[in-house]
């Protein structure tokens, strides 16, 4: 029997989704939309009685005080009146949707037991004249996405699909041996392996060695341990690298693995004893006390984000959690931290590319794809970034990441031959397919049919269950080692736990989802949540019996052996038999062409003014810079009770926050703090100083919140266009140069980093690169939180300092941006003073002779002052004459709008006047104002003479205005 | 002098549960953490415990409707021993996702049938909001007692909204001195949004049962339990403690003199 269940508000009760919906309409500009109703659907398929579907209706699916329910037939013709529009969605078959099996267990908790299978929908009921093409915009652009769910026709019952079909094995051998050059592109393009001709020669002399085709399995375990993602091919290869006319001159250069040239290398010369674990785990791991330690990964999930930006960020912060819990023996996740690039969300649609979906809808899905997961996990968000270009509007940037703390004694994980693979978490079906490959390609107007299977939901509270029984595990030593299931499934996890030993895998042990996999598809399915551990024979079963016990599965699905060999098999036949070394040494190494050629850009010929209050509050409402209060607040970043320096801060607790810092024990006042720097603004000009101004960015942002420079480690994330492109990469080269030159400089060891390539987008043969965009993201251990300092102005009478010398360095600015340009003179960072600087400045802190300090950047001077009396609802006087200012040709925008880099705002109590300015004593630092009662910004020019004049309520109002959904 | 026991519950998307327990640990108590599925096993164990603690989350993933799924597995698998252990005089609290859960279940505002309501629902923002809140205390609990002034406590949900079946219950509710905190602004006046975050019916923040000793409340006391998490403790120096604590110390005070 089928039921069909509809459960809906009860009248007088606010319908919050259906509203939201209605805002949504609006917002694409149907105005004649007079109510949208939101029903939730339930299908059920069993043999129950009626009664029985009433007492699930009663007792399970509706909330008697709010809602009310209906049972119908299959037939569903319910007439809503002429200027009534029903629109019911439901997911795709073979699309996880986690309620179902929550409404399944809710159904056996009542005691009813014939229920076997349940398909939710939703459905929306729109009031108001619409035409068909409106209707089918609303679906389209708010309702659904095709990739993973569709329209419910009302005529034709689909609530069901009917059993889906058996597999029965069969072996596929790939002709390889006799394939020529073209046909070796074919077998590439055809199974989705994104090989090039080089790698799949190498593949053929391989086989041909062995006098043997390859199964499908065989190239596919191939093409996912030898793509970008896998394997980063392009920073660990061979590079020819020439430029010209740049500053610094990097000269012509053969690089043999960009990687351990520059980033590796900062953290092998500096050597730091505090680094426990980098760049050979899940994620780099330093000490924070005597007992534990604490780790920090920074993903991208771009490409998935860009097809289903709900799903795709949903397990992309879902693999970076997974990440931390697989450093080591298994680490608690105690922070995320998510910064994303888009589009501007009021781009006309008109300049959407077909196949793509608007950057609103973008930043929508994300935010609550990251959210959901982040909150549902109970893992606080407490830090951030969200920048804006158009040229994000195919290839939005998603960076999740996670911070965990272990103990010191699990940071290390070994397998032994002998030790049982077991899966653990999720079963396993056919979403994610093709994730590895397909995030080592471009996207194209296609990519949303081609690789859709790349596209998945995730399921957090099955994550949760696993990290809660998994860390049980751990504190009872039952397994050796473990590693995550992310890209390339199966066959990265147990491809790399297995790489020094061998392994064999029983493919059809395997839970399923549904029936019809085949071995390969099980193979590299990429399902969510699910982790590989090693546990040696001895402890098998009563790890089996803590993971059941909460409701996880566990099961042993091979061993690790003594081989050196990928050994597969389904049910005995033997399909995949690689060795370890040719998987992970035999990929050809390759020179790839670098070029970078100093770009000249248009400098904008800016006349001078005598009142700046316009372009200020201009600047305040530019999307990089304007509140993100409307995404902090859909994260729970309170969550485990550690946050000191929240993300919002201020009397109001609504002002921008420089860095995070999070107390993660209750019993120690040791806390971390959490900072991000990133601006591909600069990088345009050129991406060394970008990479530069990045690592000082974060330094500023830690100094800021009352850290130190004692103990910061870095990650490096790289969102680039298609490396094999000379100029892309000749850009990377620099950029990664940049990232030397400043982390040394700063005593900053990498200790883990991630690269995303091929962020572009295909359009007619026109390929459109997105900016190559570096994310810093630092962790730093602060001794003591009550030291732990935030950014909003405190009382009025204080002192304003400037510390740091302004130059008139406009390139890449917000400021100049108002004027659609990007100029040529790129801040730089002037390593030595601003070393000098961030030292005196962390030491005032500590002795206590600051009240605030903010971080200045984005929008230079003015902006960081305003945010600061703002935050504080207080005014400012402030005297540019006083700024510490290095200018041939000196100009008050000049001045207030330079973004230079190793600058601070900082509020000093009178009485504390001579004993900061002792601290920062041979240090660039002036004395440019101070708080004062009447609640506005003055700013007094070079002449002397009044430049901005604006009520800080107005500048509040302003920058909370854009973004204010 | 006994310490008293609490029993946090836990399940398949609880995550506030070692805040919940370091808070009662703070002010004297003994918590341990206990999985449903371990209690259902044993159900005799809760009469080890002086109180019961459901702790915030997303119990089962918020899936149907907020700790739905989580008040049903009480209701119809715990429901006698739930029963006594209150007959006892014994103490429960849900905070959050513990609170959607003791409406959802039918133990508050309570009935002996355990019919619900009372509900929580979709906030009028249509989301999910993390923000600082101002409460008033007001009614009768042992949980809230010389809880006078304004306290200041974060909440975290998307399903918050306090409706009740009719208005008579409302009259009822404040008669019996039911409800206890009620989100005010800063200066203890009726709240408007953002200051009430949900649209709650009069700003209902938290109910207790007609003993007083069953405490449901959407804020988080456990989260401000130190100064230091308050937004602005930089202004606190010297003082030690969060204004949530006064809570968890009422509860485990009451548990050790009626014991």
């Amino acid at each position: 029997m089928w039921y069909k269940i509809e459960v809906v508000d009860k009248s007088g009760i606010f319908d919050a989704l259906g509203q939201s919906v209605k805002r949504g309409i609006l917002g694409l500009g149907i105005k004649n939309v007079k109510q949208v109703k939101f029903i939730q659907v339930y299908n059920l398929l069993g043999s129950v009685t009626l009664e029985e579907v009433k007492s699930i209706c009663e007792n399970l699916l509706s909330d008697k005080v709010a809602q009310v329910y209906r049972i119908l037939g299959v037939a569903n013709k319910a007439s809503f009146g002429s200027n009534a529009h029903l629109v019911e969605v439901a997911y795709n078959p073979g699309v996880m949707d986690p309620v179902e099996a929550s409404v399944l267990k809710g159904i056996q908790d009542l005691g009813i037991s014939g229920v076997t299978a349940v398909k939710t929908a939703k459905k929306y009921i729109i009031s108001g004249k619409l035409s068909a093409a409106q209707l089918k915009t609303i679906s389209e652009k708010l309702l659904y996405n095709k990739l993973i769910q569709h329209v419910v026709d009302p005529q034709i019952s689909q609530g069901f699909l009917g059993h889906l079909p058996e597999y029965n094995f069969k072996l596929i051998i790939v002709e390889l041996l006799s394939a020529t050059s073209r046909r070796l592109l074919e077998i590439s393009k055809q199974g989705q392996l994104f090989l090039n001709l080089n790698e799949m020669r190498q593949i053929q002399s391989h086989f041909r060695k062995l006098k043997r085709n390859p199964t499908d399995c065989e190239l596919e375990t191939l093409a996912q341990t030898w793509s970008e993602h896998c394997y980063h091919k392009t920073f660990r290869g061979n590079i020819a690298y020439q430029e010209r006319q740049a500053v610094p001159a990097l000269g012509n250069l053969a690089i043999k693995n960009l990687l351990k040239t520059t980033i590796m290398k900062v953290t092998k010369e500096l050597n730091k004893s505090w680094c426990v674990s980098v760049f050979k785990d899940n994620s780099g791991i330093i000490k924070f006390d005597a007992k534990n330690n604490i780790c920090f990964k920074v993903e991208t999930h771009n490409h998935p984000s860009a097809l289903e930006p709900f799903g795709g960020a949903n397990t992309g912060i879902g693999g970076v959690i997974r990440d931390a819990m697989g450093t080591g023996l298994g680490a608690q996740p105690i922070l995320n931290s998510d910064v994303f690039c888009f589009a501007p969300p009021d781009l006309a649609f008109n300049k959407v590319p077909r196949g793509s979906l608007h950057p609103k809808r973008v930043m929508q899905g994300v935010v609550s794809g990251v959210g959901d997961y982040g909150n549902k996990m109970g893992i606080p968000t407490v830090n951030g970034a969200i920048l804006f270009h158009e040229h994000f509007v195919s290839n939005p940037l998603v960076y999740c990441g996670t911070v965990g703390i272990i103990p010191k004694d699990k940071s290390f994980k070994q397998t032994d031959p002998g030790d049982l693979v077991v899966v653990i978490g999720g079963a396993t079906g056919r979403d994610g397919i093709h994730g590895a490959t397909f995030s080592s390609g471009e996207l194209t107007h296609e990519s949303e049919t081609v690789s859709s299977g790349a596209v998945q939901i995730g399921n957090p509270i099955q994550e949760k269950k696993v990290l809660d029984t998994l860390l049980a595990a751990r504190d009872l030593n039952l397994y050796s080692a473990l590693t995550d299931c992310g890209a390339g499934g199966l066959s990265s996890a147990v491809g790399e736990m297995g790489a020094a030993l061998g392994a064999k895998v029983y493919l059809d042990k395997v839970p399923l989802k549904y029936s019809g996999l085949t071995y390969m598809e099980i193979w590299i399915s990429e399902s969510q949540e699910r982790m590989v551990l090693s546990v040696p024979v001895k402890n098998i079963d009563k790890l089996v019996k803590l993971f059941a016990h909460e409701n996880v599965q566990a099961t042993v699905i091979g061993e690790f052996t003594a081989t050196k060999r990928l050994e597969l098999y389904y049910e005995d036949n033997l399909v995949c038999d690689l060795a370890m070394r040719f998987l992970h040494d035999g990929l050809p190494r390759i020179v790839k062409k670098a070029v970078y050629i100093q770009s000249k850009h248009r400098e904008p010929k800016i006349l001078l003014k005598k009142d700046y209050s316009v372009d200020l509050l201009k600047l305040l409402s530019h999307y990089d810079i304007c509140s993100k209060e409307w995404v902090i607040r859909q994260y729970d970043h309170e969550v485990q009770g550690g946050s000191i320096i929240k993300p919002l801060v201020g009397l109001t607790n609504d002002g921008p926050s420089d860095a995070s810092v999070t107390k993660p024990l209750f019993d120690s006042d040791k806390g971390i703090v959490i900072a991000n720097g990133i601006n591909f603004r600069f990088g345009f000009i050129d991406p060394y100083w970008m990479a530069a101004s990045c690592i000082d960015e974060v330094v500023r942002q830690i100094i800021s919140v009352g850290g130190s420079l004692e103990e910061v480690a870095i990650l490096d994330n790289f969102c680039w266009g298609n490396p094999d492109k000379p100029d892309r990469l000749g850009g990377l080269v620099r950029a990664a140069f940049g990232c030397y030159a400043a982390a040394k400089a700063y005593g900053l060891p990498f200790i883990s980093g991630k690269d995303s390539f091929y962020n572009e987008f295909n359009l007619h043969g026109k390929s459109t690169s997105i900016p190559g965009t570096l994310l810093i993201s630092a962790i730093s251990v602060m001794p003591d939180v009550n030291q732990a300092l935030s950014m909003y102005a405190k009382a009025v009478g204080n002192l304003i300092y400037l510390v740091g010398n302004t130059r008139d360095e406009l390139g890449g600015s917000h400021y100049y941006d108002l004027y659609q340009a990007l100029g040529n003179v790129v801040p730089r960072v002037y390593f030595k003073e601003a070393l000098a600087s961030f030292q005196a400045l962390s030491r005032a802190t500590k002795k206590g002779l600051i009240k605030a300090v903010h971080d200045c950047s984005d929008g230079g001077l003015a902006v960081a002052i305003s945010e600061m009396i703002f935050s504080g609802d207080l005014g400012a006087e402030i005297f540019l004459r006083e700024a510490p200012y290095l200018s041939d040709n000196p100009r008050n925008d000049s001045l207030l709008f330079s973004e230079s880099n190793s600058r601070f705002v900082v509020e000093v109590e009178k009485n504390k006047q001579k004993e900061f300015e002792k601290a920062l004593k041979g240090r660039p630092f002036g004395l440019v104002g101070y708080l004062t009662q009447s609640k506005d910004l003055k700013v007094y020019g070079l002449d002397g003479k009044i430049c901005i004049n604006v009520a800080t309520s107005k500048l509040k109002e302003t920058w909370r205005a854009p973004l204010k959904w | 002098m006994l310490k008293p026991k609490v029993c946090v519950l836990r399940t398949a998307g609880t995550n506030c549960d070692k805040e919940t327990a370091a808070a009662f640990k703070l002010v004297g108590a003994t918590p341990e953490l206990w999985h449903i599925n371990s209690l259902l096993e044993k159900k005799r164990c809760l009469d080890n415990f002086q109180i019961l603690a459901l702790p915030g989350g997303f119990s089962y993933g918020d899936d149907i409707a907020s700790g739905k799924l989580f008040a049903n597995e009480l209701k119809f698998k715990l429901a006698k021993e739930l029963q006594e252990f209150i007959c006892q005089g014994k103490l429960i609290i849900g905070i959050c996702n513990g609170f959607q859960i003791l409406v959802k279940s039918g133990f508050l505002p309570g009935n002996s049938e355990l019919k619900q309501n009372v509900s929580l629902i979709t906030n009028d923002s249509g989301k999910f909001e993390d923000r600082w809140v101002y409460l008033k205390a007001s009614g009768k609990s042992v949980w809230t007692k010389d809880i006078s002034q304004i306290i200041y406590l974060p909440v975290a949900h998307g399903e918050g909204k306090f409706i009740l079946e009719d208005k008579s219950l409302l009259n009822k509710l404040e008669q019996n001195g039911q409800i206890v905190f009620k989100y005010c602004t800063a200066l203890g006046e009726p709240a408007r949004y953002p200051d009430n975050p949900n649209g709650s019916t009069q700003g209902i923040a938290g109910i207790t049962d007609v003993t007083g000793r069953i405490l449901g409340l959407m804020p988080h006391p456990e989260r401000h339990i130190f100064s230091r998490q308050h937004p602005r403790h930089e202004n606190l120096k010297g003082k030690k403690f969060g204004q949530g604590l006064a809570i968890f110390k009422n509860g485990v005070e009451y548990s050790i003199r009626t014991s």
